[in-house]
């Protein structure tokens, strides 16, 4: 074969990134009854007791109706729950089964290993995102304020769960150790993420607290561009979000080059 | 141009397992090489930094002239690596697994299509391309690995003992079919514990023990250094003692059976003779097989008790 017939590195990693993506996707598809239906099930669940139930009885939070008031912050809390779950069992599973070689023996980058996996955090993100927003939709009406805001805040914050998955998965040794982060520190996070209620209803102490807690930057960008006002300043939250892909990024990348947990 | 390059390679696992102490190998362009060693030898190791999934402790490796540590990709992009141990997703398709691994090589989807059909059909394995992997027999599985390394066709193809539990006829098979391909001007490594393989298969040969290459030659000089045959005598009527033959070590492996050592170049006349005038029928004569695991046997034996009785 002459040196014309030897593709360029960049062709190659286009349709190797191309690959990765259409096989997270094909994964995401095929266990779709783990990946798609209990973000929907949950979802129905939280509008139906926090929503209507107990809801009706809360009346108004932040100037919005209960039920309105919740819904970026449970699609948001799905978004990262699955972004980054999709990527912490996905790339923890390839390691476990051995097949991660198949992408390490193939002339890919490692980071466009990562970005490959991103996308496919991003894309299970996205898709459940768009399966808990249909649920609220059945419950009530969500007004768009600004659509540029609700797209950027949730496509940052599924790249940053999705990095978090795979730093997650570079150092699992076990099943456990990818259930162990997701139970103690995402959902507590998560909870207490502004996602239910607004900070300014608690205690000074726990407010101030609160503001170390960067899910509430994500959750309260998201819910500004849904309803218009937040809890945070929309600059400070993309720059949280901004910075945190960026080193997260550059963080999985040095451990991928480095060989943790992949190689001998 | 060689194809693989190896010089000075080391190996210390992080438990402190020295795998390899200094490898040096070169494999040119178009050979049919086989690596050979007994269990724990080294040759998964060295295979594996090869492909960048064990990092090396010192060395270097170049394939096709690019070193791994200056252009890892363009080293990887010639080599198709068939791993001692099943390494697909057991619950992907048979043809999934083949036609995304072309796209990880930058193979555009159609041409990966079209490679993906060519060599399952070629493995046959195009009628169970619709199941998971996990439904294959451990055969099917090999071939699976083997349709997936060429599907980039590449120049170099390496092969981490291919035909471990894979029955007869279809080891005859895989044997002919990596034939063509090195034919066809790929180049082939492969390691195995079947030296009957090795020496069907194979043009040269690097002997692998304790992280050491003990022995590469070609073929026909490895098999020259072999300096005896044994033959395997039956006898038409029992004997109670190994008949007397000066010049050969012979004994008697039961009251039928003779063997006799031959050293190359001696004849068998003498022997003959001598059992003739013993009074010893012979009723049939066989050249005992696996001269080469004999040879491999006694050049891994003689290294160990060189080095423990000095
Ligand atoms: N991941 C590892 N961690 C620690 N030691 C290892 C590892 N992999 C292999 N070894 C050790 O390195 C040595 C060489 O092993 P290797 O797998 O290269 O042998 P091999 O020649 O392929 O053997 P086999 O014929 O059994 O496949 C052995 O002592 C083995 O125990
Ligand atoms: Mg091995």
């Amino acid at each position: 074969m002459g040196a014309a017939g030897v593709p360029s590195l960049a062709r190659i990693q286009w349709v190797g990134f191309e690959t990765i993506v259409r096989r997270e996707f094909g994964r995401i598809v095929r266990i779709w009854i783990q990946t798609l239906v209990p973000p929907a099930v949950t979802a129905t669940l939280y509008f139906l007791i926090f929503g209507s139930l107990i809801g009706r009885r809360i009346g108004t939070m932040g100037g919005y109706d209960y039920m309105q008031y919740i819904a970026p912050g449970l699609i948001m809390m799905a978004v990262i729950t699955n972004s980054y779950g999709n990527v912490v069992s996905s790339f923890f599973g390839a390691k476990f089964g051995k097949h991660i070689e198949e992408l390490l023996v193939a002339p890919l980058p490692n980071w466009l290993i990562v970005l490959g996996y991103v996308a496919g955090g991003v894309v299970r993100g996205l898709l459940v995102g768009v399966v808990v927003t249909a649920v609220a939709l059945f419950f009530t009406r969500i007004p768009v304020e600004h659509p540029l805001l609700v797209a950027g805040s949730v496509l940052l914050t599924a790249v940053v769960f999705s990095l978090g998955g795979f730093f997650n998965a570079i150092f699992a040794k076990n099943f456990d150790q990818i259930t162990w982060f997701p139970t103690f520190v995402l959902t507590p996070l998560t909870y207490l993420g502004g996602v239910f209620y607004s900070v300014s209803l608690l205690p000074d102490w726990a407010e101030r607290l609160s503001y170390a807690n960067p899910i509430l930057y994500m959750v309260g960008a998201f819910r500004h561009g849904f309803l218009g006002t937040s809890d945070v300043g929309l600059g400070m939250a993309f720059a949280i979000m901004a910075l945190a892909a960026v080193v997260m990024f550059a963080v999985v990348v040095t451990l991928m080059n480095r060989g943790t947990g992949i190689r001998e | 141009m060689q194809a693989l390059a190896i010089r000075g390679l080391t190996k210390t696992y992080r438990n402190g397992v020295v795998a390899l102490r200094g490898i040096d190998l070169e494999v040119a362009e178009g050979d049919f090489f086989a690596l050979l060693g007994p269990n724990g030898a080294g040759k998964t190791t060295t295979i594996g930094v090869v492909m960048s999934l064990v990092t090396k402790s010192g060395g270097s490796v170049s394939v096709f002239g690019h070193d791994i540590d200056r252009e890892l990709d363009r080293a990887k992009s010639c080599i198709g690596l068939v791993p001692q141990e099943i390494n697909f997703n057991n619950f992907e398709k048979v043809y999934t697994i083949v036609v995304n691994q072309a796209g990880f090589y930058g193979i555009p989807r159609r041409l990966a299509r079209e490679r993906t059909e060519r060599y399952l059909r070629q493995l046959q394995l195009w009628d169970r391309r619709h199941e998971i992997a996990r439904a294959l027999s451990g055969g099917m599985k090999r071939r699976l690995m083997i349709a997936r390394a060429l599907v980039h066709e590449p120049r170099l193809l390496i092969l981490d003992e291919p035909t471990a539990g894979v029955d007869i006829e279809i080891r005859r098979s895989m044997w002919s079919f990596l034939r063509e391909i090195n034919a066809a001007g790929t180049t082939i490594i492969l390691t195995t514990h079947y030296l009957e393989e090795a020496e069907s298969l194979c043009r040269h040969i690097a002997i692998i023990d304790g992280g050491r290459i003990i022995e590469n030659d070609s073929m026909a000089a490895v098999i020259r250094k072999l300096h005896q045959e044994s033959f395997v005598l039956n006898l038409r009527h029992p004997v109670t003692a190994a008949p007397q033959l000066p010049g050969y070590a012979a004994r008697l492996t039961d009251d039928h059976t003779l063997e006799v050592d031959v050293a190359r170049g001696q004849g068998l006349n003498d022997i003959f003779a001598r059992l003739t005038s013993a009074g010893i029928e012979v009723a049939s004569m066989r050249n005992k097989v696996n001269r080469l695991e004999e040879l491999f046997m006694r050049l891994v034996e003689n290294r160990g008790a060189a080095a423990g009785g000095s």
